[in-house]
């Protein structure tokens, strides 16, 4: 299925009494890829994890191309890369088919997209090693690749080199802007240089709160809100 | 000098190992009945008890509700339940004049895995339990965000702690195989019935049957150090 954007309109989230996210409204568009930046606690990973059917919202709602969806709905349209590789046992192979074959992909297709979604990530012949025994670079472009082959409308990286080395940072981040043609990419991460190779369009969380969002070029070049300025400059603390 | 060795005669132990190996590598029928039905009895045992503890474990592992944290302390504390108690209420429960004298149940094999299924419910509970537990909770939220439904959820989480339920079932295996007050009071010890490996050891220990002892413990010892040895190299080579 191919949307045109995500709309995050007003979620709050609220974990018994903890605010974590207020009112916060996000939208990202098919194509293009969206940087949530922000020091650590600010809320990136809480509003990811909302935007992938993973959570309840505690307020607010979110929308595929104007139409409000549930949880369940979203999880049948996102897929999320976590900041920590979660290798299932076994193989390479097995990883990447897991997602195909919970989502009835025919037997016939599935080493198909798995040899396809492993060549997207420069892992090419990876489908027998033990994903467990690779590095934690390799282990991330596999959780890319095996998010990829899902084929959804929405990919929601969270800071995916935030343990990787440089090598493997560039591959990965290679894989997500071609990625990114087909499909809505939300990218967190605390990495400015990175939200400002990679994004079209950054939104700076704070406390929970959106505080400025806008077109990378200009959000880095001119940010307006006293807080970005300090992000940007390395001096804002939580 | 011991009064012994001037006689040119061995210790009891040393005797006893003779004859003990010389009881093994003969097949003596007696020992050869004795040990399989001590497998099969305890083997019967401690799969019949999975049936309903390892649903039991990913309950409590799984799931949230009322008094959870009450029933897990609970299963351990009947961990440490002594066997002769259970086997003192069992036989009042299986008796002819007890609430289930009417199955005939009482001094046959079967009694002794009705009493063996019960001792090791608790060990397989809380040992599964400890194991699903211990499965990082990110599992989970990685196999929603490949479209895992809840039941295929559960499923991967019961596949990572394979090693640890297994293990779970085999400490219980260890307990039943070795147990000797269910054995001995629902069993009753009767020679070509319902004499295991505990018993019989037991028994010809009071009759000064050293030898025999030796050997039945040595089929114990040899049983469960074998089984323990076979699981633990299984789960080093996957």
């Amino acid at each position: 299925m191919t949307i045109s954007q995500i709309e995050a309109c007003e979620l709050t989230k609220n974990f018994d009494g903890l605010l974590a996210l207020e009112q916060v409204s996000v939208r990202a568009e098919s194509g293009k890829i969206t940087a949530i930046v922000g020091i650590n606690g600010s809320g990136k990973t809480t509003l990811l994890r909302l935007l992938a059917g993973l959570d309840m919202p505690s307020d607010g709602k979110i929308l595929i191309d104007t139409k409000v969806v549930t949880t369940e709905e979203l999880r049948g349209l996102c897929t999320m890369v976590f900041q920590k590789s979660i290798m299932l046992g076994g193989k390479v192979y097995d990883n990447i088919a897991y997602g195909l074959r919970v989502n009835r992909v025919s037997r016939r297709e599935i080493p198909k997209k798995v040899k396809s979604a492993l060549a997207f990530v420069n892992l090419d012949g990876f489908e027998k090693r033990k994903a467990r025994k690779l590095s934690s670079g390799e282990q991330q472009r596999v959780a890319l690749a095996r998010a990829l082959a899902l084929e959804r409308a929405v990919l929601l990286i969270d800071e995916p080199t935030a343990n990787v080395d440089p090598a493997n940072t560039m591959l990965i981040e290679q894989s997500i802007r071609e990625a990114a043609h087909s499909r809505v990419i939300i990218l967190s991460t605390h990495n400015l240089a990175q939200a400002r190779r990679m994004s079209h369009s950054a939104v700076h969380l704070y406390r929970g709160s959106v505080v400025e969002q806008g077109e990378t070029t200009s959000f880095f070049a001119n940010p307006r809100d006293e807080r970005t300025i300090l992000f940007i400059n390395g001096e804002l603390q939580f | 000098m011991e009064h012994g060795e001037e006689d040119g005669a061995l210790d009891p132990i040393t005797e006893g190992l003779i004859r003990a190996i010389h009881l093994i590598l003969s097949g003596d029928p007696e020992v050869y009945k004795i040990t399989t039905l001590s497998l099969f009895v305890s083997i019967s045992g401690t799969l019949l008890s999975c049936v309903w503890s390892i649903p039991i474990s990913a309950t409590l592992a799984l799931r949230n509700f009322p008094g959870k944290r009450a029933l897990k302390g609970l299963f351990s504390a009947l961990i440490g339940i002594p066997t002769v108690a259970l086997g003192l209420y069992l036989y009042l429960l299986l008796s002819r004049s007890g609430p289930l004298g009417y199955f005939q149940l009482l001094y046959t094999p079967y009694a002794i895995i009705v009493g063996q299924c019960i001792l090791v419910t608790p060990i397989i509970v809380s040992f599964a339990t400890s194991a699903l537990e211990s499965v990082d909770p990110e599992m989970r939220t990685l196999a929603k965000t490949l479209g895992a439904s809840g039941i295929q959820t559960d499923i991967v989480v019961l596949r990572e702690a394979f090693w640890g339920v297994a293990l779970a079932i085999l400490a219980a295996f260890n307990r039943a195989f070795a147990e000797l007050g269910v054995a001995m009071m629902l069993g009753g010890n009767i020679r070509n019935v319902t004499r295991l490996l505990t018993t019989a050891i037991a028994l010809q220990t009071a009759m000064g049957e050293i030898a025999l002892s030796i050997a039945l413990s040595i089929i114990l010892l040899g049983i469960v150090l074998s089984l323990s040895l076979v699981v633990s190299l299984a789960r080093r080579t996957s």
